[in-house]
């Protein structure tokens, strides 16, 4: 992993250093929260509903053991004993003191972290695969270069006030886990005709109040010329994008307004220019940071214990065939950790629940944790015969869940129980629906399936993309919730389609429930998939179910 | 045409622990809706406004939102949103609701 430079310790104490004369500022009166709100959002603190929050970056969803255990310390000495971890891998504070934040943000930078740009209209916390480095599909690992990109893009002067937020996501497999065609900028590491490393650029993805699919700018860019391509677009992004209207000046809009031949164009212009600029600086960086993400020195041992525990253990078993995904290494395993036991709230950890996957991940993981932009945490690097002792101590934390990618792995926004944009709730509709399907015990039976809740139009739990996507609105002073069905989050990713009429608060649990119980009555065999079944049969017949009463009106 | 007035409180949250607070009749910031003062004319709802924005130095973000009379004729919130600010989070039982 990367280790922090001087520079960057330099850089990150000053900015804490200035950020805490800035908080003493506002409390003895010299700053307005006019003038302070913008300083207090550079450095990721917001006030919510109940209180502040602190938004801290994991750079690309990385983290080491001592990084989890500082992220622990802070949740119980300056919080409420807790976490959220976030959709943009990031990690939320929901409870902290505006004259602690300075305190805070030292004891991050003590671990090599920060706060910085996980707020305003800059490039953001640089988002890519949770199984970056391990995942046995993978062509290269993409972490190097979101770590490139962070540097370029942390504090980079010309694009300190774009017009609004700007988000990159990478991968380097086939596969996409980053939902990266829903981001401003998606990067897929590629291979050229000759087998030479480059990407397949997307551009103007993203969720909220207009989603779009993101477009492929460039089929093939050698690795070389990553940066200044990527400076180019955001120079013209800086140029083309609107700033009259805060809701069209994502650079989705300024794609959709200008047509991708025109953005494309305009961009490949800067790039001749930016090329020349660059100078080679930035490839002998990259080759320094690829160095640091070398592969940890994977042990050999014998497998017996864990083929052991599989015959005895039908749990464990049950934890083996949900929770873990195929390993580049056959006698590793990728551990997805579920922080979404039946009930709770989706990314939540508490204290001790970090220094426990801390502590996991120090022992047997190579000192690795990563989190996954569907709330989870991983321990990327697990050899096998660990994994009996890994799970018994997963179980007696609350983090044993075995429900990865199944209905009650959902992912939900903070929505109204702390988010001062929400219109409605999320995180109770998650959970009541994860309850229900738990009593039903159905949740294995159904399979693979997204439900991805957002409690306002910014879309932070990715409802267009989700298989089941659940709106919640504010309807006349009321929580309504809009279904979506048939959205991709993945490299065939697609927008959901709205079902019709949205549902009342308490009728939203029972409308997902006939919607499962029809989607098992539709399917052609066990295996069928509800995304399957839905691509092969269309809208109409989950349509049906959920409105039943519509139906025989219609009639 | 202007909308209609409806009855407010005065609400912010405190500049140095965040928490939800309420301008009382005393106008002393109190952390209970119900103990907030009921602005029933706009004439009012202004004016209290007006001398909160001169308190910065104790509070962030003031704003009138919307509220009813309830059966013991406190004032209580008219909107889920309020309802929430005024309780804590619903997912469990944590914040202001735990604390009182």
């Amino acid at each position: 992993m990367y280790s922090y430079s001087q520079f960057d310790k330099d850089f990150i104490a000053e900015r804490n250093k200035q950020f805490r004369a800035q908080v003493e500022r506002r409390i003895d009166g010299s700053l307005t929260e006019t003038e302070f709100k913008p300083l207090r959002l550079m450095n990721g603190l917001y006030l919510q509903l109940h209180a502040y929050m602190l938004r801290v970056a994991i750079p690309y969803g990385t983290l080491r053991s001592s990084q989890m255990r500082q992220l622990a310390m802070i949740a119980e000495k300056f919080d409420k004993g807790y976490g959220h971890f976030t959709t943009r891998q990031n990690i939320q504070f929901n409870w902290p003191k505006l004259r602690d934040v300075p305190d805070i943000l030292d004891a991050l930078a003590e671990v090599e972290m920060h706060a910085i740009q996980t707020s305003g209209n800059c490039v953001r916390n640089v988002t890519s695969d949770h199984f970056a480095g391990a995942a046995a599909d993978e062509i290269e690992d993409p972490r190097p270069t979101a770590e490139l990109l962070r540097q370029w893009s942390t504090d980079h002067p010309e694009f300190a006030f774009l017009g609004r937020k700007f988000k990159i996501a990478v991968v380097g497999s086939e596969t996409d886990r980053a939902v990266t065609k829903a981001h401003d900028i998606g990067l897929r590491m590629v291979r050229g005709a000759d087998g030479e490393a480059g990407y397949e650029v997307i551009v103007g993805g993203g969720l909220g109040r207009t989603p779009m699919v993101g477009k492929v700018i460039r089929d093939f860019l050698p690795a070389e010329d990553l940066l200044p391509y990527v400076e180019s677009i955001l120079q013209v992004y800086n140029r083309l994008g609107r700033r009259d209207n805060k809701y069209k000046a994502r650079i989705k809009i300024t794609v959709h307004e200008n047509g991708l031949d025109v953005i494309r164009d305009e961009v490949e212009k800067a790039f001749v220019l930016q090329r020349q600029a660059f100078g080679g600086y930035d490839q002998e960086l990259y080759a320094s940071i690829k160095e640091a993400f070398a592969p940890p020195a994977f042990i050999d041992a014998p497998l017996d214990a864990f083929y052991a525990a599989q015959n005895a253990d039908a749990s464990f078993r049950s934890f083996v065939d949900t929770n873990l995904a195929e390993h580049k290494n056959p006698d590793y395993a990728i551990v997805t950790i579920s922080t979404k036991a039946h009930g709770k709230t989706p990314g939540d950890a508490t204290a001790d629940q970090m220094r426990v996957m801390a502590d996991l991940a120090e022992t047997y993981g190579h000192d690795e944790l990563r989190i996954s932009h569907e709330q989870n945490v991983i321990l990327p690097h697990v050899h096998k015969s660990h994994l009996p002792e890994i799970y018994a101590r997963l179980r007696e934390a609350g983090l044993a869940t075995a429900n990865i990618g199944l209905i009650s792995d959902i992912i939900a926004c903070p929505g109204m129980d702390y988010c001062a944009l929400a219109t409605a709730r999320s995180i109770p509709v998650a959970q009541q629906i994860a309850t229900r399907f738990d009593e039903l015990k159905l949740e294995h039976d159904i399979g693979a399936l997204k439900i991805k809740i957002s409690g306002c139009i910014n879309a932070c739990g990715h409802h267009h993309v989700g298989h089941i996507g659940i709106l919640g609105l504010d309807r006349a002073g009321v929580e309504n919730y809009q279904i979506t069905l048939g959205g991709d989050h993945t490299e065939t990713a697609a927008i959901g389609e709205r079902a019709g009429p949205g549902f009342a608060y308490d009728e939203i649990v029972p409308a997902i429930e006939r919607l499962i119980h029809g989607y098992l009555d539709l399917r052609s065999s066990a295996d069928e998939t509800f995304i399957e079944t839905y691509r092969r049969l269309g809208a109409a017949p989950f349509k049906a179910v959920l409105y039943p009463a519509e139906q025989i009106a219609a009639e | 045409m202007a909308k209609k007035f409806t009855p407010k409180v005065l609400t912010a949250n405190h500049l140095l622990s965040g928490d939800v607070i309420y301008w009382d009749e005393k106008g002393d910031w109190v952390g209970a809706f119900e103990d907030a003062l009921y602005l029933d004319t706009e004439k009012l709802a202004n004016h209290v406004l007006t001398l909160a924005e001169k308190q910065q130095d104790v509070i962030v973000g003031p704003y009138l939102a919307d509220a009813a009379l309830g059966p013991d004729d406190k004032p209580m919130p008219a909107h889920f949103r309020e309802t929430f600010r005024m309780t804590g989070p619903s997912n469990y039982h944590h914040g202001k609701q735990a604390e009182a």
